[in-house]
C-alpha cells in the first residue's frame, strides 16, 4: 500500500528524515513513535501526497509519488483518510458538513450515505454537537470529528497524527477500538502516537508493529518498546 | 448548443453543499455583480449607438443614391444646344432611368430662398438644371462625368455623392466607434472578473487546502468559484440591461423630427442583441473564472 525506498525529507535546513526504507502491507496495524520534533508528522504527510521526498522514492498504491498529477493525488487521497494533528476543518461548514465533505467532493453524496453519516456521527459521540461550527468545539471532540471525517468514504488506509491527544482515557480506548474494528475489517492503519498505554492495548488485541523514528532514521521497535 | 446547454446546468444547478463549501464573500460579491451591471448598461448603449448610426448611414446612401443632377452653364447661344446634347448622352447612358430638364418656373422655385420669387430668369444667363433619376448599380457617374467632358464640356455632373459620402462615412465611423466600445467593455469585464476571481482563490487558500486534503480535484475547486462568479455576473448584467432598454425605450422614437440625434431607440431583432447580453456576459463569467481559477490552482501547491 504505502512504500518507502530510502525515502528522505529536508525542510531546507539539514535532512529532518534520512534513508527511510519501509513497505506497510494491506491489513497491517502500525504505530508510529519518536520524540516530538522528530519528524513524525512529516513522514505522514509523504504517505499522504503532502510533501515529496527530497530523496529516494514515496509509491502510494504502486505509484510514485513524482511521476502524480495532483488528479492522480485527489484519486489516492480518497483511498487514504487522514486524521490531522491539527483537524484541518472548514471553519464556516457544521460538524456534519465538514465529515460529509469527501463524500461530496467525490461526487458519492448519496442517501445510504446519509444515513451512515448519523450513526458515524453517534459512534464517535458527536450527535449533539452535529451542527455546531468546528472552533465551537473542544479538542477531543474536533479529533472525533476528524476521525469521522476520515474514515466516510471507506478508505484502504487510514492514517491519524496523534489521534488521542486530546481526548480522556475512555474516549481514547473508543477510539482505539473503532481503529481496531476498522483493522478487522481489512484496513490498513499507521498512528502516530505518544501514548505508550494505547500502544499496549492495542497490542494485546492485534497484531500491531510500532516503528520509532530514531536519530532520523526509522526503526522497528523491539517487543519492549 | 449542447455545450452551452451544459454550461447552463452547471452554473444553475443547485448543488446546495458544493456552493457552501467556499465560504461567502460578503459585500465583494455585490461589487462583481454591480460592474457586470455597468458594463452591461453601457454595452446597450454601444450596441444602440452601433445599430442607430447603420440606420443612417443606410437612410442616407438610399435615399440619395437614385438621383443625380447636371447643371449647364453656357453662354446664351450655346446653352440650348449643350442642353439638346447632355439630353441626348443621357438617352445611351447605362444606368439612367429618366431624365428631364427643370422648367423655369421649378427653377425659381429653387433660387426663390435666395433671390426672391420675382427673379427673371428668362433675362438672366442662368445655368439650366436636369435631374436625372437612376436605376440601380450599373449606373458610373465616373464614366458620364468623362463623356460629358469630352462631348458637353458646359455641363457639370452632380451625382450628390459629394456631400453624401461624408455623412455615411461618419455614420460608419461612429458604427466603428460604437463596436469597439463594446469590445473595450468586454475586456474591461474579463479584466474585473479575472483579478476579482484570483483575489477569491487566494483569499481562500486555505479552504482550497483542506479541499484537496480530502481529494477535492481542481476542476471540483474551480467550479464553486465558477458558478457564483457566472452567477453575479449575469444577474448584474440582466439588471444593467434592463435598466438601459428602459431608458432607451423612454427615448423619442426615430420618426421624430430630430430623428438624427435620438434614433438611438433600438428596433425590431435589434431587441434579440439585448436579449442574449446577460447570457454572454454569464459566459465571459464562467470562462473567465474557470481560467483564472485553474491558473491559481496550479500555482497554489
Ligand atoms: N513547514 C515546515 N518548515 C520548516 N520546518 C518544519 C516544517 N514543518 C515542520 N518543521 C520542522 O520539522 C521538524 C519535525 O516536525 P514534525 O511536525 O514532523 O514533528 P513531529 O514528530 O510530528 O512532532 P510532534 O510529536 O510534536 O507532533 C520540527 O523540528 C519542525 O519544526
Ligand atoms: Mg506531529
Amino acid at each position: 500500500m504505502i512504500e518507502l525506498d530510502q525515502a528522505a525529507y529536508s525542510y531546507g535546513g539539514g535532512e529532518l528524515l534520512s534513508d527511510m526504507t519501509l513497505s506497510i502491507a494491506k491489513g497491517s496495524f502500525y504505530f508510529l513513535t519518536g520524540p516530538s520534533g522528530a519528524g513524525k508528522t512529516t513522514l505522514l504527510k509523504m504517505c499522504y501526497a503532502d510533501l515529496v521526498p527530497t530523496a529516494g522514492n514515496v509509491r502510494l498504491f504502486g505509484q510514485n509519488l513524482r511521476n502524480m498529477t495532483r488528479d492522480d493525488i485527489a484519486t489516492v487521497r480518497r483511498r487514504i483518510g487522514v486524521v490531522h494533528q491539527d483537524c484541518q476543518f472548514l471553519d464556516h461548514l457544521s460538524v456534519l458538513e465538514n465529515i460529509a465533505l469527501p463524500l461530496v467532493v467525490s461526487g458519492q453524496d448519496k442517501l445510504a450515505d446519509r444515513a451512515n453519516l448519523k450513526e458515524l456521527l453517534a459512534w464517535v459521540g458527536l450527535s449533539k454537537r452535529a451542527n455546531a461550527l468546528p472552533p465551537e468545539l473542544s479538542g477531543g471532540e474536533r479529533q472525533r470529528a476528524a476521525l469521522a471525517r476520515a474514515i466516510i468514504l471507506s478508505p484502504d488506509v487510514i492514517l491519524a497524527d496523534e489521534p488521542t491527544g486530546n481526548v480522556d482515557w475512555d474516549m481514547s480506548q473508543r477510539l482505539l477500538q473503532l481503529l481496531i474494528e476498522l483493522n478487522k475489517m481489512g484496513k490498513t492503519i499507521l498512528i502516530a502516537s505518544h501514548d505508550l498505554g494505547l500502544i499496549r492495548t492495542a497490542k494485546s488485541q492485534v497484531q500491531a508493529r510500532v516503528l520509532r523514528i530514531y536519530n532520523r532514521r526509522i526503526q522497528l521497535a523491539g517487543a519492549n518498546l | 448548443m449542447t455545450s452551452l446547454a451544459v454550461l447552463l446546468r452547471q452554473v444553475f444547478s443547485s448543488d446546495g453543499h458544493r456552493d457552501r463549501v467556499v465560504p461567502p464573500t460578503g459585500y465583494t460579491s455585490i461589487l462583481t455583480t454591480a460592474t457586470s451591471g455597468i458594463m452591461a448598461f453601457l454595452t446597450v448603449f454601444a450596441l444602440a449607438l452601433s445599430f442607430a448610426a447603420d440606420r443612417l448611414g443606410e437612410r442616407w446612401s438610399d435615399a440619395l443614391s437614385d438621383s443625380a443632377t447636371i447643371r449647364i452653364s453656357a453662354s446664351a447661344q450655346e446653352q440650348d444646344a449643350q442642353v439638346e446634347r447632355v439630353m441626348e448622352i443621357l438617352t445611351t447612358t447605362q444606368g439612367v432611368k429618366s431624365a428631364r430638364v427643370l422648367s423655369d418656373e421649378e427653377q425659381r422655385m429653387i433660387l426663390a430662398p435666395w433671390f426672391g420669387t420675382d427673379l427673371p430668369i428668362e433675362r438672366l444667363n442662368i445655368p439650366r438644371v436636369i435631374d436625372v433619376t437612376l436605376n440601380g448599380e450599373d449606373f458610373s457617374a465616373k464614366g458620364l462625368a468623362l463623356r460629358l467632358r469630352a462631348e458637353a464640356p458646359a455641363a457639370m455632373l452632380d451625382d450628390h455623392g459629394r456631400w453624401r459620402m461624408p455623412l455615411v462615412k461618419a455614420a460608419n465611423r461612429l458604427k466603428v466607434l460604437g463596436w469597439v466600445s463594446m469590445i473595450l467593455i468586454v475586456v474591461a469585464l474579463v479584466s474585473m472578473i479575472t483579478l476579482a476571481a484570483r483575489a477569491a482563490l487566494s483569499a481562500n487558500a486555505q479552504v482550497i487546502r483542506v479541499l484537496r486534503l480530502i481529494g477535492a480535484q481542481d476542476s471540483y475547486i474551480a467550479t464553486a468559484f465558477v458558478r457564483r462568479f457566472s452567477v453575479r455576473a449575469f444577474v448584474g448584467a440582466v439588471v444593467g440591461t434592463v435598466f438601459a432598454s428602459l431608458v432607451l425605450f423612454l427615448l423619442p422614437s426615430a420618426e421624430d423630427p430630430a430623428g438624427i440625434l435620438t434614433g438611438l431607440r433600438i428596433q425590431g431583432v435589434e431587441w434579440l442583441w439585448i436579449l442574449v447580453l446577460p447570457l454572454f456576459s454569464m459566459c465571459i463569467g464562467f470562462f473567465a473564472t474557470r481560467r483564472a481559477a485553474l491558473i491559481v490552482l496550479g500555482e497554489l501547491t
